[in-house]
């Protein structure tokens, strides 16, 4: 059933103290760690699906902390893998996909059977369903889109058609929604927007106006939020900053203020990011916490791809590696986008 | 229904599960990174995994996946064998949307609950519209904003029907908390899109008065002026032309607070041709900030200078707005 089976090397110590407004690097690693290490409590039992999302939220933290060498030792990869193409749900393929590629090693799959279940996935008004049952929504179009340019397959669907069902999702105020005519929300607009990043279809968006929106977004705490009204968020960093960063509009937010509101979400004696300052940590805001600070270039990170969502040098391997990429893809369509575990805080 | 009260019956001790052997997880060859689940929970998933091996689709098997989906309404594979045996069993499909009501109450915002109901609901066909409908109105009144409630509420409008009343209802939900952007949304969706409303033309001059009200009672409410704008999609042309949008701008200016959106709004109108009487200028003269400093005769510069002050954290977004300017407005 697993893909991965890895060990944890015992050797981190963490440093004691960290002050406020200082990203408490060891004391997550030892967070992520002693999550990996007691997977006992009910919480992970109800995470059970997601237990692979769990996984790479926490190891491509610990890689963008520089840790993942350093602390795990990959034991085992492959084990269900070659069930990949018979998924229940698109959410299962796009998760084994990105592990394997975070661990290089896409080459355990049957690469022409996935995409081959992928593009059965898609339907005639260019949108893609995550399963038989057919639940429509753009999240499920940036995992096709996706998990097709990492296989190097986005040949197999239509993807003008696939950008024609996004467009349709574009909002009046520059936003997308899960499904024509759906509210816009900073996650579905990462989705769709990455979706077109990937597929070279950019100049869809309205990047004056949906710029504009999401910088909206960031609260007075410099937080952000996802849809007007809400709370902020830190997880809502990753979806806004992402999509801010690939319509180019970083700049109209205020990053310092961004920055020091997430590291306001610390846990600075057990490590741990939490959604909002005070409340309870998890592994989610950890990753997403530490992902926008890499967004934000924060001193000591590695670099994020704001598309991709996975260390720099890893969607460099996944492209540079593989010799027919360079000839079949469009520069635009290089610029892959891998993000795990689509899931929303709302 | 089965009940959630009394003791738990471990699996191994119901007669009518003796002749199933239960399948455990086969987590491979390293248990390194093994999941200490509870007791009950993996007993029931041990009987499911054998059921489902042996795609057994009775009685039994439907209410283990009832079971199943208490302990963990996200896994996708109970759900999907769950609507095969349904399927098979031609079962009671009322029954079911009761069952998804009560796991819903608990997991409001866990979408394959949704997906599950959406099928259950487009098998039942256009009768289901009212109760659909009802059955969000009671998840928007916990949560007003719950984006899986919207979304199937459109999709049972859509495909159902049911839309005589949708305006009402978006009425009423803005009148509990005009904020709810959510419900601006669903406004926007049911103008445009409903069979029995003159769509956006039809709707506009009723709309615009509903909006402008709405900004007069918060001005700093995001979601109406958005939606104003909306009202005039792809006719920029009356939307500049239109006395009510200019007024409403200028009506926010003179009250000297929480005008943020009402210069961002005269700033497009600028941008788009919009020629500003004297009171324009005079209400934008009496936000600066200093009385000291000059007014910009270029009234759209005079206007990013403003936001550039009171919307500091976007002032990088208010400098590119005023470098974008066309000349001399
Ligand atoms: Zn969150």
């Amino acid at each position: 059933m697993p893909l991965l089976f890895y060990h944890i090397r015992p050797e981190a110590i963490p440093k004691t103290r960290y002050l406020m407004g200082e990203l408490a690097a060891d004391k997550h690693v030892k967070y992520i760690i002693s999550i990996e290490k007691k997977k006992d409590n009910f919480e992970s039992v109800v995470m059970e699906h997601l237990r692979m999302n769990g996984a790479y939220w926490g190891l491509t933290t610990l890689d963008l902390l520089g840790k993942l060498d350093a602390m795990m030792e990959v034991l085992f990869v492959g084990g269900f893998a070659g069930n990949i193409g018979h998924d229940p749900h698109i959410l299962y393929t796009l998760s084994a996909v990105q592990v394997l590629a975070l661990f290089d090693k896409l080459d355990v799959l049957d690469i022409d059977k996935v995409s081959n279940y992928i593009s059965g996935l898609q339907n005639e008004d260019g949108s893609f369903s995550g399963d038989i049952w057919g639940e429509v929504d753009t999240r499920f179009s940036y995992i096709a889109v996706c998990c097709l340019s990492i296989l190097h397959r986005l040949d197999k669907v239509d993807v003008d058609n696939a950008v024609n069902y996004i467009v349709s999702c574009k909002n009046l105020d520059g936003g997308f929604g899960c499904t024509p005519g759906g509210e816009s929300h900073a996650g579905q607009i990462f989705c769709c927007v990455g979706a077109l990043a990937i597929t070279g279809a950019l100049h869809h968006v309205d990047k004056d106006l949906l710029g504009w929106w999401l910088c909206e977004r960031q609260v007075k705490s410099g937080g952000l939020n996802g849809r007007p009204e809400k709370l902020p968020d830190v997880c809502y960093s990753w979806w806004v900053l992402s999509s801010l960063i690939m319509i180019d509009r970083v700049h109209w937010i205020s990053k310092e203020k961004l920055v020091k509101y997430i590291l306001g979400c610390q846990d600075l004696e057990n490590g741990g990011i939490s959604d909002r300052p005070d409340d309870a940590v998890d592994i989610f805001h950890t990753y997403f916490g530490v992902a926008g600070l890499s967004l934000l270039e924060y001193p000591g990170l590695k670099a994020i791809d704001p598309a991709y969502a996975l260390p720099d040098d890893v969607v460099k391997r996944i492209f540079f590696a593989h010799r027919h990429c360079r000839s079949d893809l469009s520069l635009a369509r290089r610029r892959l986008l891998l993000k795990l575990a689509v899931v929303f805080c709302n | 229904m089965e009940s959630d009260e009394g003791e738990r019956l471990p699996m191994s001790r119901r007669p009518e599960w003796s002749d199933v052997t239960p399948l455990p997880q086969d987590d491979g060859p390293d248990p390194v990174v093994l999941i200490d689940y509870k007791q009950d929970f993996t007993e029931t998933m041990d009987y499911f995994r054998a059921v489902y091996r042996a795609n057994e689709r009775s009685p039994r098997a439907l209410s283990l996946t009832q079971e199943a989906i208490r302990f963990n309404p996200g896994n996708y594979t109970v759900w999907h064998f769950r609507r095969q045996i349904l399927e098979s069993l031609d079962a009671d499909l009322h029954e079911e949307l009761d069952f998804v009501e009560c796991i819903a109450k608990s997991n409001s915002k866990n979408y394959q609950i949704w997906h599950h109901r959406r099928w259950v609901a487009g098998k039942l066909g256009t009768d289901a519209a009212i109760m659909e409908l009802e059955f969000t109105k009671k998840i928007l009144s916990l949560d007003a904003k719950n984006y899986h409630a919207w979304s199937h509420r459109q999709w049972v409008l859509q495909a159902l029907g049911g839309w005589e009343d949708e305006l009402d209802f978006c009425r009423k939900l803005l009148k509990e908390d005009i904020f709810n952007n959510s419900a601006w949304n669903q406004r926007y969706f049911v103008v445009t899109r409903s069979p029995f409303l003159g769509g956006l033309i039809g709707m506009r001059d009723s709309e615009v008065s509903y909006t402008v009200e709405a900004i007069m009672a918060n001005s700093e409410n995001e979601s109406p002026w958005r939606y104003l704008r909306g009202l005039y999609k792809d006719d920029i042309q009356s939307w500049v032309n239109d006395p009510k949008v200019s007024s409403v701008c200028l009506k926010v200016l003179s009250m000297k607070s929480n005008f943020v959106f009402a210069l961002s709004m005269l700033l497009d109108l600028l941008c788009h041709g919009f020629r500003p009487s004297e009171e324009f200028r005079e209400a934008i003269g009496g936000l600066r900030t200093s009385d000291s400093e000059p007014l910009d005769s270029d009234l759209g510069k005079a206007i990013c200078h403003v936001l550039q002050h009171v919307d500091s954290m976007r002032a990088n977004y208010w400098m590119w707005r005023k470098s974008k300017l066309p000349v001399a407005v």
